[in-house]
């Protein structure tokens, strides 16, 4: 059967027809579809962990036990997870172990785009790279079959580009779930300490030496001679790319990325007069192709950064440095994503923008809350950061830092790797002020559930982490617990709590406005009365959608250039605006 | 169709016009004729404003799911000034479908930058074939605002060579029985249109 499926649904189908049955993973652009498509087939067990060291770690648990496991996550979440990666590289899996990387050349929703295939050479890990959904399908079965094959955990990478496109899938039947799970006792294969991991490590280079005449026939290191003029050396979605443009050229597309089958790159390099080794993001195969002694093309012509295309393809090796162009002369607006109308965030980030003081952020949709006008917050580094650098900046300022330093994070981040930060500003004792946005939800990656939530991945009931109990469990005596669409409230308490000795934290809770469970009742829309407006646009400070100001709209009398007004199809009542304006003309 | 040549449609607007659920809808449709069909789209942010287009492309075998920039036959901008971003994309034949709604991005609501005038007029007279209706009233008038993409989707399929029984069948498919009679409503204004 034939169907229209994203890489991510076809990576979570594949592992199903393999016969994987259990997964945990961390949400994250791209990556995070995989379980959500996961979860739904019959048997099943996954999970979201709080992050993605944990995934990996139960995981590691659950291949230890027999399993095929599959641990999911965003580029940046393999840092989170390095440690135990790293390690389970020299135990080996037992079971199955896969881990898929999603990265995100062009960081359409990312911090940073580094390059993860960099990790397979680090760890010493093998690493597939599917082209499209149909490739994606077929190579998670591949990577569960190396993995057990070679007792190695195996990484599966894609891009935003595989992940997130469509294409035509053929289904297959899935494989009957084989039961292997079991007590596996070998101390000196999985206790890690020097002498048993000095063992290991030998074990991992007999391993690198078995894949390395693996993939020397490894079929999806695939050689194609056409035009023995042009050789591409290529893998992953690149690879459609310059197939697009360059449909007779020759090409060797490698399903394995690391390790490299070198005898089959000199063959194909032998067959045809030039080579260009086309990737995105870091000359990672050309580096090991130069370093084999072969003369390519790569990087003096390719972009380091960014996402290729089939246009960027073509000008680099036509050497064009004029592409399309647009009649279009004028500069148009631009549409950055903004809070959505009635967000929780925009009472908060309102309040505290008054309060003047140094704001830490972190990753969430409240991070778009640094762009004019609100200019809520000033740092954001990465998943849970806002704590230790809120408290480090208070304890470099000391005295000067004292009422103005701040953190803000959300309740599902808070989970993933706020809470030893907070333990340690409890315990070095600093003044900065931590606000826990708690909206109910992961809202950025679309609504998934989390230990404070009180529902699974799986839908179950679950027990709900109290932010409160847990807060003061780790040793924070102010706390405070608010609604951040009562303006009144929120700046009273930031200003209360700004004022305190030691650390303070606020709970500011409220649930995301598009989170169904939650239930949100939209208010009837406000509108502005005319003859009340004075133009004076503090509402517009909000940056909440529905509110535009128009000019030429005059009241007699007024020395005014225009008044706002609302969009009623886009407000949903939430009355921030309403508390905002001077002259009571928002009702 | 040319034997081996792949064509391609950018979907282009605002997030929360159900871009992606049209360009779904319109690439099951594509695959049900028999064709490849391969699209891209990012999302991630999308629900909260920003830009949003999605890249389909099909026929006898699809390689990319971007189009390389400049070769794009049909344009369908779910939003008017939308339209504009993305003229550099297209061939200079290329086909235009403009929905004529207005939707303002900050700068315009805060009374910063003026919304473009006479899009309509600078597409006609650069490109042959500009389409251009209000979506959004013709979705109200087939019973909800929300299925102006719909309404996109009827006028393009008038561009296209898939039977009109397949696009109906996939528009079943594609909504909760309840709302499947609008948006099969929806379609024919955009036939229409």
């Amino acid at each position: 059967m034939k169907v229209l499926m994203s890489g991510n649904e076809a990576i979570a189908r594949g592992a199903y027809e393999e016969g994987v049955r259990f997964a945990a993973a961390y949400p994250g652009t791209p990556s995070t579809e995989i379980l959500e498509e996961f979860c739904k087939y019959d048997g099943v067990y996954a999970e979201w962990s709080p992050n993605e060291k944990v995934a990996v770690e139960v995981t590691i648990g659950a291949a230890l036990a027999g399993e095929k496991a599959l641990a999911v996550m965003k580029h940046v979440g393999v840092n989170v997870a390095a440690d135990p990666i790293f390690t389970v590289s020299y135990t080996g899996t037992n079971g199955a172990l896969v881990i898929v990387s999603a990265d995100d050349p062009s960081l359409h929703s990312s911090q940073n785009e580094q390059d993860n295939r960099n990790y397979a050479r680090f760890a010493k890990i093998p690493m597939l790279e599917p082209a499209d959904a149909q490739e994606a399908k077929e190579y998670i079965k591949l990577a569960f079959e190396i993995s057990e094959k070679f007792d190695t955990p195996v990484f599966l990478r894609t891009t935003t580009r595989v992940s997130h496109s469509k294409a035509v899938v053929t289904l297959t039947e899935p494989k009957k779930y084989d039961d292997k799970t079991g007590f596996t006792y070998n101390a000196d294969k999985y206790v890690m300490v020097p002498i048993n991991a000095r063992t290991q490590r030998v074990e991992v280079e007999k391993r690198q030496q078995a894949l390395k005449i693996f993939v020397e026939t490894f079929p999806e290191n695939k050689m194609e001679i056409n035009n023995p003029d042009v050789g591409i050396i290529t893998a992953g979605m690149p690879y459609n790319y310059a197939k697009e443009v360059f449909p007779d050229y020759s090409y060797l597309k490698l399903g394995m990325v690391y390790p490299l089958p070198e005898k089959l790159i000199h063959d194909f390099t032998s067959k045809v007069k030039i080579v260009y080794v086309i990737e995105e993001l870091d000359p990672f195969l050309e580096e090991q192709i130069k370093a084999m002694g072969i003369k390519v093309i790569g990087k003096e012509i390719f972009p380091y950064n960014n996402e290729f295309d089939p246009g960027i393809i073509k000008n680099a090796i036509e050497k064009k440095t004029q592409g399309a162009v647009s009649p279009y002369k004028e500069t148009l607006s631009p549409r950055p994503p903004n809070l959505c109308p009635g967000c929780p965030h925009r009472g908060l980030f309102y309040a505290l923008s008054k309060s003047k003081a140094y704001v830490h952020g972190d990753i969430g949709c409240y991070t778009l809350s640094y762009m004019k006008p609100l200019e809520g917050l000033h740092s954001c580094i990465c998943m849970g950061a806002s704590i230790g650098m809120a408290h480090g900046m208070s304890k470099a300022l000391k005295e000067k830092g004292k009422g103005k330093v701040v953190g803000v994070i959300g309740d599902s981040t808070f989970l993933h790797s706020g809470i030893t930060p907070l333990l340690n500003m409890a315990y070095n004792n600093s003044d900065a002020l931590i606000i826990i946005l708690d909206n109910s939800t992961t809202a950025m990656t679309g609504m998934q559930e989390h230990p404070g939530t009180g529902f699974t991945l799986m839908g179950k009931e679950a027990k709900k982490v109290d932010l409160k109990v847990l807060v003061s469990a780790l040793g924070i005596q102010h706390i405070k617990v608010i609604d951040p669409l009562d303006l009144k409230a929120t700046r009273s308490a930031i200003k209360e709590e700004l004022a305190k000795h030691g650390p303070s934290v606020i709970i500011a809770q409220r649930p995301c406005v598009l989170f169904k469970r939650a239930n949100i009742k939209p208010k009837p829309a406000l509108k502005v009365d005319p003859d009340k407006c004075e133009g004076c646009k503090s509402c517009l400070g909000l940056n909440c959608p529905p509110i535009s100001w128009k000019k030429g709209v005059t009241k007699k009398g007024s020395k005014r250039k225009g008044i706002s007004f609302i969009d009623e199809t886009l407000c949903n009542g939430c009355g921030l605006c309403q508390q905002v304006c001077k002259f009571g003309a928002i009702s | 169709m040319v034997d081996n040549e792949v064509k391609s449609i950018l979907f282009a607007g605002v997030g929360g016009q159900g871009i992606l659920r049209a360009s779904d809808i319109i690439c099951e449709a594509i695959m049900e004729a028999g064709l490849d069909v391969k699209k891209s789209e990012v999302h991630g942010m999308a629900q909260r404003g920003g830009c949003v287009t999605s890249h389909i492309r099909y026929g006898k075998k699809v390689y990319s799911p971007l189009a390389e920039s400049g070769s794009i036959q049909t344009l369908v901008s779910f939003e008017k000034m939308e339209a504009l971003r993305y003229l550099k994309s297209l061939r200079k034949d290329a086909a235009i479908i403009v929905n004529t709604e207005e939707i303002y991005p900050p700068a315009v609501n805060m009374g910063d930058a003026p919304y473009p005038d006479d899009v309509i007029a600078f597409l006609k007279e650069h490109y042959g074939k500009v389409i251009h209706f209000n979506a959004a009233e013709l979705a109200q008038k087939a019973g909800n605002i929300k299925t102006a993409n719909v309404v996109l989707l009827g006028a393009i399929s008038n561009l296209m060579t898939i039977d009109q029984s397949i696009w109906q069948s996939v528009i079943k498919k594609s909504f909760p029985e309840k709302l499947v009679k609008m948006n099969l409503a929806a379609f024919q204004m955009g036939i229409a249109a």
